[in-house]
């Protein structure tokens, strides 16, 4: 079986040697021309005359396009048509594409781009949360409250009470190849679109809205991104759009690249969130009730802001058994870039919320934060399964009367494993001593502190929107045993393909070589999901699967006829099929099949079960199942500067049966260096104007290489999931991010040694806020 | 401007070049070698890092600000040169695949191109080697582990051959002179010309300003600029003497200097940067000035054939204004080969790679218990690189201890009134100058003042 093997990603070779395409790589066609665009100086206000003549008179320079030229649709939005690709002349951020320059080069186009006079009436832009909570500047018209239990008598009548606050900045995405795209103009109106984008079916529709015809007469095809992370969900359909009109418009192929400081300053990137909070607690502590305000910035168009508020609603509980609890939460429309989807989704934004919360709680009694965090842990999971009297999580599984295994949206809690995780992660790790030698060193050392923390993460797997939950794939058989594989998802590094590669040739008994992958290809798989919410393999892998065994069942049927055996003995093994006492090759059995006249292609497809959603009311099951992690960091700071560094870290995350084990260490690792650079050195600065100040790696900073942690180990779980996915494996995108929130709570730690009082650090927790919590500590401010 | 040199073992003779032409697009545009990425267009990110060979050696350097004339008699292999000529991985690349050291892959070929760099040159440090890399999917584990492991395989011979073949060197160029003399003459003759170095700083004047920088004049190739000269207690440092040099130098006289410098850029900008371009060009938070001037560093000016010395705080007029005439260039800087209480603290959001909040300098003298001499310098903390004479003058004189550094607490204020910006605030700035110099008290008393050197 090639499943559960720590096999290298399939483009490893071609990433290597250079030959991996990317968009910018295609070689395109002689004539092809280069795009622009022609950005916004303000942040707020209408456009009152717009002089483009230098523009069109610049070296290069074939066409300059504005709202006006476009005939159909000017709209790039994911959501609700709020999103126009190019200014119909009101302005709403620094960076707003206005005009698209069209020349004969890319740097021809840049240089162009820089030439327009544009003249403002300006108004007062809403920037921060503060500004849009005082202007009532919200997208859906108001905030959204989901609530259990009666929080106001819970917080009263609890024996313990703590308010606090923290901040937390947004995120860069910062995949290493910016957006791109290249459009090339079939006849009679197609259009084939190169994108680097998650979501193809997503960029065939707002192309064919923008052209005005079918999707049927537009291809969209994504061999591999160099990185998405959710910033290529919905940010890849300006460019696309654009590069298909004027391609459209000229007759030309045409190619749009963002140089950084460009993608940066027009691309959405990770909400930013300002969350308010009150819990009351035992002794113990204990949660009685909690309450929770949450105020994101949505920027200037609603994008995913909806589904991203209500995921980081979905998981301001975490791990955590919460009996009381409100949530309200505020959408706010800003003028800034549109916030986006970012690995997590709002998940790790509401979870930082509840950790601050733990941490806090853990402060005011003077206990271990992890014994706080275990005390409000969800219940165990029952054992299920054969001899336990409990079926797997179906439908007919008897109710667990436990209240302390529902969340505040009313879903039960089957499967949790943070319980043993904490123990084995803990023991494996030596946190008791370890926090103990952190004291001592503390007492002992008055300019370097240290800080440990271990912080669990829960996240809920499933699109919120219950309808994308859906995936499909196609699989041909040729005539000599080779296999042509395609699904709906895309590839940007996580090894998807490979994934889905080790699923199919598992499900023939094939080797790998056996298995081609092929691009994402809108012609080939219609009506696809975002390659989003760490669904890629739980869907497309399931969907290949049903695919596949469609084929393998046809060749079965066909061998057990002409060799008089059941199909069900029939048996695909090690590049062999077996039928009864014969033997043949794979490529044999195929050969008689196609000579049969047995259809050796078939699509195959998957909806996720058991999914139930009513948003409104912020009730039911809308995750399939919930993966789980568990992290220690440990961090030194110096309380001189506000400078730190994070010594070691240990992982241990639950990935169900893995399908790929290598694949899946790569997601945790990466994941949780992401995850800790969001909340440690990834800073983004707007100044008073609207304007963001940290628009390129050189005043922007993701983690290099010498901030992973000296020590680190990653181990994985290794559980089956109880719920019926793919080979019993869990998706493993995205809930490795938040083990980063570790990196956060250590820090935390170490400046409590300064002094007395809560740090009540905020994020990204810079050396500069790091002083600054320390002075507060010190009482020098 | 006609450019000669070796891509990826094979001769290439350029005719009237754009002298601005990055290596980077010309090989990707003009060439279709589109293995070498763009990931930043700055010289930050690294997916374009390629190897460039020549008399010293082979180094990194990053292809989108590496202009085309700078090439001129090197090697240069970008990721499609660096497998053998069969097809055979090199074992960095081998190591990658290994070691799942590529996700999204497109940093990938920008790793090797270091990797190899630095797997030819036997370096094993190399979280510094590699601090010029971006990845945003691996965390880097896996990366490192892929060069730990192969650090012992042999260097595959096509990789040995770049510096053989470099007998055969381009003839030299008008606008590429050899010689100080020749540029001072030609820089007198073109005052409105731009020398450019390293082109480190130039580069972005072009990728990202998009800027028409007229004349150019390509320092690389001035012999008499890159020495590094030992008299009487003194080190004199050519102007066109690279950081990743400075580095080495530095290691043997000032540690903690050298300290700073290896987080001064990343290996590929310190491999084309140079000590001169970093005073010349003024900027209020280039790294060595602080250093230099709390070492009592001279500045060598010259124009034509006259010079002039000069402390080189006095070079700092003001943000954005140097003492330097039209046609006048830095020649060379003169420091003291030994000052053992210089330590070099340099502020920043991220330990490598980036750009200081702040820098502070301190080289106080000690003796009796009193301070004798004091010089403090500060990048960051004002519109030019900047010493804090109130500082100075109010511990001078005074006993050593940490009732002069509280008393000195004021004097700070008098000395600077930094901005706030998106690196740090006014404040923090203006905290942290303070606590530094408390964090150089316990540092010469022999406490642990260094985060990164406690370990779990």
């Amino acid at each position: 079986m090639s499943v559960a093997k720590p096999l290298p990603h399939d483009s490893a070779p071609l990433h290597v040697t250079g030959q991996a395409r990317y968009v910018d790589d295609i070689p395109v066609p002689s004539g092809t021309l280069h795009l622009c665009f022609g950005l916004s100086s303000i942040a707020a206000g209408r456009i009152t005359a717009m002089d483009l003549s230098a523009v069109r008179a610049a070296p290069g320079v074939v066409t300059v396009i504005t709202a006006d030229d476009l005939p159909f649709a000017n709209d790039v939005s994911p959501s609700i048509h709020d999103e126009p690709l190019l200014s119909d002349g009101s302005v709403h951020y620094v960076g707003q594409p206005i005009f698209v320059v069209v020349a004969d080069s890319h740097h021809a186009a840049r240089r162009a781009a820089r030439l327009g006079r544009i003249t403002y009436d300006e108004a007062a832009p809403l920037l921060t949360i503060e500004d849009a909570m005082a202007a009532n500047s919200y997208f859906e018209g108001g905030p959204i409250t989901w609530a259990r239990g009666d929080v106001e008598a819970a917080l009263t009548t609890a024996p313990h009470r703590i308010e606090g606050r923290i901040e937390m900045g947004g995120q860069e995405h910062f995949y290493l190849e910016s957006q791109a795209a290249l459009a090339l103009p079939g006849e009679d109106g197609d259009m084939l679109v190169h994108s680097s984008t998650q979501h193809p079916t997503e960029i065939q529709h707002k192309v064919a809205e923008a052209l005005g015809v079918p999707m049927h007469k537009v291809r969209i095809e994504t061999r591999r991104m160099g990185g998405g992370f959710g910033g290529k969900e919905s940010q890849g359909n300006a460019l696309a759009v654009a590069c298909a009109v004027a391609a459209h418009a000229t007759g030309r192929p045409c190619k749009m690249r963002y140089d950084r400081d460009d993608d940066m300053v027009i691309t959405g990137k990770r909400h930013d969130f300002r969350i308010d909070y009150s819990a009351g607690f035992d002794g113990d502590g204990r949660l009685t009730g909690v309450a929770f305000t949450q105020m994101t910035r949505g920027g200037w168009a609603q994008d995913l802001t909806l589904p991203v508020a209500d995921r980081a609603m979905l998981h301001a509980d975490n791990a955590y058994f919460l009996p009381a609890v409100r949530i309200e939460s505020h959408r706010l429309r800003t003028n800034t870039q549109s916030a986006t989807a970012f690995r997590g989704f709002g998940g790790p934004q509401g979870m930082v919320g509840i950790e601050r919360v733990m941490d806090h709680i853990a402060h005011e009694l003077g206990r271990d934060p992890l014994e706080v965090r275990r005390v409000n842990y969800y219940a165990p999971a029952t054992p299920r399964g054969p001899g336990t009297g409990h079926r797997y999580a179906g439908p007919h599984s008897p109710a667990i009367a436990d209240a302390r295994n529902i969340t505040p949206y009313g879903m039960e809690v089957t499967d949790f494993l943070l319980h043993e995780m904490t123990d084995a992660l803990a023991g494996r790790a030596d946190y008791a001593a370890r926090r103990q030698a952190v004291r001592d060193w503390n007492a002992a050392n008055p300019i370097l502190k240290r800080g440990i923390a271990l912080t669990p993460v829960k996240f809920g797997i499933s699109f919120t929107l219950t309808h994308l939950n859906q995936a499909g794939a196609l699989v041909h058989v040729y005539q000599d045993g080779s296999i042509h594989l395609n699904h709906g998802g895309t590839e940007m590094g996580q090894g998807l393909n490979q994934k889905v590669a080790q699923v199919a040739a598992s499900a023939f008994g094939v080797s790998m070589d056996a298995v081609r992958i092929t691009a994402t290809d809108t012609a080939k798989v219609p009506n696809t999901s975002a390659t989003a919410a760490s669904s890629g393999s739980d869907l497309n892998g399931m969907a290949a699967l049903a695919a596949c065994e469609t084929i393998r069942d046809r060749i079965a049927a066909h061998l057990a006829e002409t060799h008089q055996a059941s199909p069900g003995s029939v048996r695909f093994e090690d590049g062999r099929v077996h039928v009864g006492a014969t033997d043949l090759s794979f490529a044999e059995a195929v050969q008689s099949a196609y000579f049969a006249r047995v259809s050796l292609s078939a699509t195959g497809f998957y909806k996720t079960p058991d999914l139930s959603w009513d948003r409104a009311r912020g009730r039911g099951r809308p995750f399939f199942y919930f993966a789980h992690g568990a992290a220690i960091t440990e961090v030194a700071v110096d309380t001189l500067s506000g400078e730190y560094r994070i010594l070691r870290t240990d992982i241990l995350h639950d990935a169900g049966a893995s399908l790929n084990p290598a694949l899946d260490i790569g997601q945790i690792e990466g994941g949780y260096v992401q995850g800790a650079g969001w909340l440690t050195m990834e800073e983004l600065v707007w100044d008073d104007k609207g304007r963001l100040r940290t628009h390129a790696p050189s005043t922007y900073k993701i983690p290099a290489a010498s901030d992973t942690p000296p020590l680190f180990n990653v181990d994985l779980w290794n559980q089956p999931n109880p719920a019926a996915t793919i080979y019993r494996s869990k998706a493993v995108g995205e809930p490795p991010f938040m083990l980063g929130i570790s990196a956060l709570m250590a820090l935390s730690d170490a400046v409590a040694a300064c002094g007395t009082g809560y740090p009540a650090l905020d994020a990204p927790a810079t050396p500069e806020r790091v002083l600054h919590a320390i002075r507060r500590m010190r009482g020098e401010l | 401007m006609d450019i000669t040199f070796l891509l990826n073992g094979e001769r290439v003779e350029l005719r009237d070049v754009d002298p601005t032409m990055t290596a980077l697009d010309w090989l990707r545009e003009t060439r279709g070698l589109t293995a070498t990425k763009e990931g930043c267009n700055e010289g930050d990110c690294g997916a374009c890092t390629v190897m460039v060979t020549d008399a010293q050696g082979a180094r990194a350097l990053n292809a989108c600000i590496l202009f085309l004339p700078q090439l001129q008699g090197k090697a240069l292999r970008t990721v499609e040169g660096i497998a053998a000529p069969d097809g055979g991985l090199h074992p960095v690349q081998r190591a990658m695949v290994d070691h799942h050291g590529s996700q999204c892959g497109f940093c990938t070929p920008g790793f090797i191109a270091s990797m190899a760099v630095n797997h030819l040159n036997g370096e094993t440090d190399h979280e510094t080697a590699l601090a010029g890399n971006l990845c945003r999917c691996t965390g880097y584990v896996p990366i490192l582990r892929a060069a730990r492991a192969a650090e012992d395989a042999p260097v595959p011979d096509h990789l040995r051959d770049d510096a053989g073949v470099l007998a055969q060197v381009a003839p030299p160029q008008a606008f590429q002179p050899e010689t100080a003399d020749d540029l001072a003459r030609l820089y007198a003759d073109t005052p409105d010309a731009t020398l450019i170095a390293g082109a480190t700083d130039v580069g972005l004047w072009v990728t990202k300003q998009m800027r028409d920088i007229g004349p150019a004049i390509f320092l690389n190739r001035c012999a008499d600029l890159q020495r590094i000269e030992r008299a009487d207690g003194m080190l004199r440092i050519g102007a066109g003497v690279t950081m990743d040099r400075v580095l080495s130098l530095m290691e043997a006289h000032h540690p903690s200097y050298a300290g700073m410098i290896r987080r001064y850029g990343s290996a590929q900008v310190r491999a084309a940067a140079t000590i001169g371009g970093n005073i010349a060009n003024g900027s209020p938070i280039g790294d060595n000035p602080p250093a230099l001037i709390a070492l009592g560093a001279v500045l060598h000016l010259r124009r034509g054939d006259a010079r002039r010395d000069m402390p080189v705080e006095d070079f700092f007029v003001d943000y954005g204004k140097q003492d330097r005439a039209p046609g006048e260039f830095v020649e060379a800087v003169s420091l003291p080969e030994h000052a053992p209480a210089l330590r070099c603290y340099k502020i920043s959001k991220r330990f490598d790679q980036d750009i200081s909040a702040l820098l502070g300098c301190f080289n106080i003298e000690v003796a009796d218990g009193t301070v004798q001499t004091a010089r403090i310098a500060f990048g960051g903390m004002a519109g030019t690189p900047k010493r804090a004479t109130q500082v100075e003058q109010a511990l001078t004189g005074q006993p050593w201890s940490e009732a002069t550094i509280h008393a000195a607490q004021d004097a700070w204020a008098q000395d600077f009134t930094p901005l706030s910006d998106m690196r740090a605030s006014a404040d923090y700035r203006l905290t942290t100058a303070r606590n530094l110099l408390m964090r150089y008290f316990h540092d010469l008393s022999g406490a642990e003042t260094d985060v990164r050197r406690v370990q779990a």
